[in-house]
């Protein structure tokens, strides 16, 4: 589908007229440097919340200070973005997807890297899921290499199969923000705030979370990738 | 000066030309990519600025933030992405029309 372009809107709307752009790069320039001037006024040092989250590393459950952060002391933020994935693959979704993609068969290199890849792609993000709890990791990033791990396997021509496309994957897609929602519920239940581990098993709970967070996020991701939603169905 | 403001000024330097390219440029698939470059001087600016303490490791704080803004910006821009594919569906064009009353 290829619609003929009217000439005189290219012309105009690939340009803006020089004296607005002379204006713009004033502006523009003027913001920079109030910015820059804001962050170089700044004290050159700062030990900033560092301290405080050290303070308290003991009672979070793990001894990675990012993980700490983002799972236990400000675990709300984290349990929101996880809303914000879902919400951006249901409005991908609800747009009705990409309208005519044309699939060309993967050559023999792709296909057999992907093939090679994906089994040690999984394996590196379960190791980054684990190390998280001490180390750089986490879900977001164990997330990440399974999201791409999703990326390869669609780029290659594989697609998930019909069977799983219906509840299966709604279940994968939603359990990350799930567990996270029903964690802290229980929590509340059993007379503490929303998210408020007890420091006596807030390991194996961020681990949980974690968990069920990493499958969701590369699932989310892949499927934000393939941009309209599987078919479901008996067919095929 | 340190590096940490070195850093931290490529940030707002990413920053505003982000902002200069979202508003110049017609076309979504450019505004969009913008909007990416002006979230990562953002995230530099934040990381930069938490190697403040010296001596000790970096603030997490800033560093957990980051994290999550990444996972944002990646699933807005998934989001933005699909809606310019529907615009160019709808309208066989992925720009904003310039019809300005001449």
């Amino acid at each position: 589908m290829k619609k003929t372009m009217n000439p005189k809107s290219m012309t105009e709307s690939g340009k803006i007229r020089t004296p607005f752009r002379l204006l713009l790069m004033v502006l523009l320039s003027a913001l920079a440097a109030g910015l820059g001037y804001a962050v170089s006024t700044l004290s050159s040092q700062s030990p900033g919340s560092g301290e405080w989250v050290a303070a308290n590393l003991e009672t979070s459950g793990v001894s990675n200070p990012v993980t700490a952060v983002l799972l236990n002391f400000r675990s709300y933020d984290t349990l929101l973005e996880m809303g914000v994935l879902l919400v951006a693959l249901l409005g991908v979704w609800s747009l009705g997807g990409i309208p005519e993609q044309r699939e060309s068969s993967p050559g023999p290199v792709l296909d057999t890297l992907s093939r090679l890849l994906v089994p040690v792609l999984i394996l590196v993000a379960g190791y980054l899921l684990w190390v998280g709890a001490h180390a750089p990791g986490g879900a977001f990033q164990a997330g990440s290499v399974l999201g791409a791990a999703g990326v390869l396997l669609l780029l290659a021509g594989w697609r998930l199969d019909a069977r799983f496309a219906g509840l299966p994957l709604r279940i994968t897609l939603t359990t990350g923000l799930g567990v996270f929602v029903v964690v802290g519920a229980v929590l509340m239940l059993v007379g503490r705030r929303l998210l408020e581990y007890p420091p006596s098993f807030a390991g194996a709970l961020i681990l949980l979370i974690e968990a069920a967070a990493t499958l969701s996020i590369g699932m989310t991701l892949a499927a934000l990738f393939l941009g309209s939603r599987p078919e479901a169905g008996p067919d095929r | 000066m340190s590096h940490v403001f070195l850093y931290a000024l490529v940030g707002t330097g990413l920053f505003t030309l982000g902002l200069y390219a979202l508003i110049v440029h017609t076309h979504l698939l450019r505004k969009i990519l913008a909007i990416n470059v002006m979230g990562s001087g953002v995230f530099l600016v934040l990381v930069a600025l938490a190697a403040r303490a010296r001596g000790a490791a970096p603030d997490p704080v800033p560093h957990a933030m980051v994290i999550t803004g990444i996972v944002v910006a990646v699933s807005a821009t998934a989001l933005a992405l699909a809606l310019m594919v529907r615009v160019r569906a709808e309208t066989g064009r992925a720009e904003l029309s310039e019809e300005r009353p001449e």
